[in-house]
């Protein structure tokens, strides 16, 4: 990546708006009030003591989806330069490509019918 | 950044004279730094338009104190979020609760640098394109978990969670409707008709939904519902922090509606029929500086198009639940945006 020259600008882009948070993070620090209490120090409960443990048990079906999402996402990462350079492929790498994406909806059948995309 | 040739000799008249010597190796900040403004300006408008429209809907008057008609609201807000104390969460990670509103809003701010605003006005011209903002946008999900987890808040980290899920549910279709796409120069050739929103409706329409749903717009506005979770991941945040993930939200709007106006809607190409102004058509092609601030027009206004049906679709449509959205995502919008990728290859190899 630091031989590409083109992205170049995208290397001073990313500097200058990560430069957005820091300045706004040191104006407000500069500017701001501070005045600590304990009250504002408690997490916000709508209003009331806060009971038990800040953390809560990570569902599984959060990483469920998760890893459907990482399935599908190399998918198309596979699927993008075959859909840009379509047309002077041939018929041969369609039917290739068809059979690439119909495994796909086949693992897509199976997540489905297995309930690993049902949030209950 | 590619520049044409009028511009080339404006800077080459520069470097000649001896005093902008040193300056000139410098020149490459000026585009950045004018995007930004433009950026900057953009939010503003946003944010003024979204009170202005969400008023005029529910059939009252809206900001009108700062600035004549109000148009100061942004400003006002963004400084009174500035004065305000930044409070920290007293067991939570400070770190993760500080990065995560940054990477939301650099990740958002990244993608401005692909979009094209006339013809060769984009800021890095890279053979990737699109798939650059379909990338970088993966990234905000991590912004969210941490800002959901270093918050000390089980509510908090529970949103966090579904945002990210959300957002990740509506990555694919996205992926996939841009990936069908040809863009502004292809769809230049058969004028209005050739925009890509008659050749691919399908696609426009999941692409919309897709894009509103990464936005965090309502219909899906779960992560901000107010009567399910606060505010979910943004409940412990004050201040500057809060204001970080205003400004990512609008600025993803922004950039959502800019990449519609790319990819569905013919970018700067301004060639709607019975429209009896020929001579407008002869100025389109006129290279220069007009021609450029014409291009530039045209994509803002209908980027704006757009910003409109968001914010009228917020103030229409009643919230989804969950599960509602996240069945949305993966067993309807999914299977369709996979056929309408199958149905245009095939529809294109049939014509070949």
């Amino acid at each position: 990546m630091f031989l590409l020259h083109e992205y170049d600008i995208f290397w001073a882009f990313l500097i200058i708006s990560s430069l957005v948070p820091i300045l706004a993070f040191w104006i407000s620090g500069v500017l701001a009030p501070v005045r600590e209490g304990p009250e504002k120090l408690s997490s916000y409960e709508s209003g009331i003591e806060t009971m038990g443990d800040a953390w809560l048990q990570f569902r599984i079906r959060y990483y469920m989806f998760a890893l459907v999402f990482v399935v599908f996402d190399v998918e198309t990462v596979f699927l993008y330069p075959w859909a840009m350079s379509f047309d002077v492929l041939g018929v041969s790498v369609f039917i290739e490509a068809f059979i690439f994406v119909l495994i796909l909806i086949g693992g897509s059948v199976y997540a489905w019918r297995k309930g690993a995309l049902e949030w209950s | 950044m590619i520049i044409d040739t009028t511009e080339v000799q404006t800077i080459n008249s520069f470097s000649t004279s001896g005093f902008f010597k040193e300056v000139y190796g410098l020149i490459w900040i000026i585009p950045i730094l004018t995007l930004i403004l433009e950026i900057t300006i953009g939010v503003l408008v946003i944010v003024w338009l979204e009170r202005e429209i969400s008023a005029a809907i529910q059939q009252r008057i809206g900001p009108e104190y700062a600035g004549p008609l109000g148009i100061l609201q942004a400003i006002a807000d963004g400084t009174k979020l500035l004065l305000k104390e930044d409070l920290l969460p007293s067991r939570g990670d400070i770190r993760l609760f500080s990065v995560g509103p940054s990477i939301a809003v650099i990740s958002v701010l990244l993608s401005y640098l692909v979009i094209p605003f006339g013809y060769r006005l984009v800021l890095a011209d890279l053979g990737i394109g699109v798939f650059l903002w379909i990338a970088i946008s993966s990234i905000a999900p991590i912004g969210l978990l941490m800002s959901g987890y270093g918050s000390n808040n089980k509510y908090s980290f529970s949103g966090g969670l579904r945002a990210a899920a959300q957002s990740i549910s509506y990555e694919i279709p996205l992926t996939l409707c841009s990936s069908t796409v040809d863009i502004v120069e292809a769809q230049s050739k058969y004028g209005f008709w050739g925009w890509n929103l008659w050749r691919q409706p399908i696609g426009f329409l999941v692409f919309l939904i897709s894009s509103l749903a990464e936005c965090e717009r309502l219909p899906f506005d779960l992560p901000e519902a107010e009567e399910e979770l606060v505010a979910g991941y943004q409940t412990e945040y004050s201040g500057i922090k809060y204001a970080l993930f205003y400004l990512a939200s609008y600025l993803n709007l922004l950039v959502s509606s800019l990449f519609v106006t790319v990819l569905y809607l013919g970018g700067w190409n301004f060639s709607i029929p019975y429209i009896p102004i020929p001579e407008l058509f002869r100025i389109n092609q006129m290279a220069g500086i007009f021609g450029m601030t014409i291009d530039i027009f045209i994509t803002l206004a209908k980027a704006y198009l757009f910003l409109f049906i968001s914010i009228t679709t917020r103030w229409t449509l009643p919230r989804m639940r969950i599960d509602q959205l996240l069945n949305l995502g993966w067993k309807f919008l999914l299977p369709i945006s996979l056929g309408n990728l199958l149905l245009t290859t095939s529809s294109q190899l049939v014509s070949l």
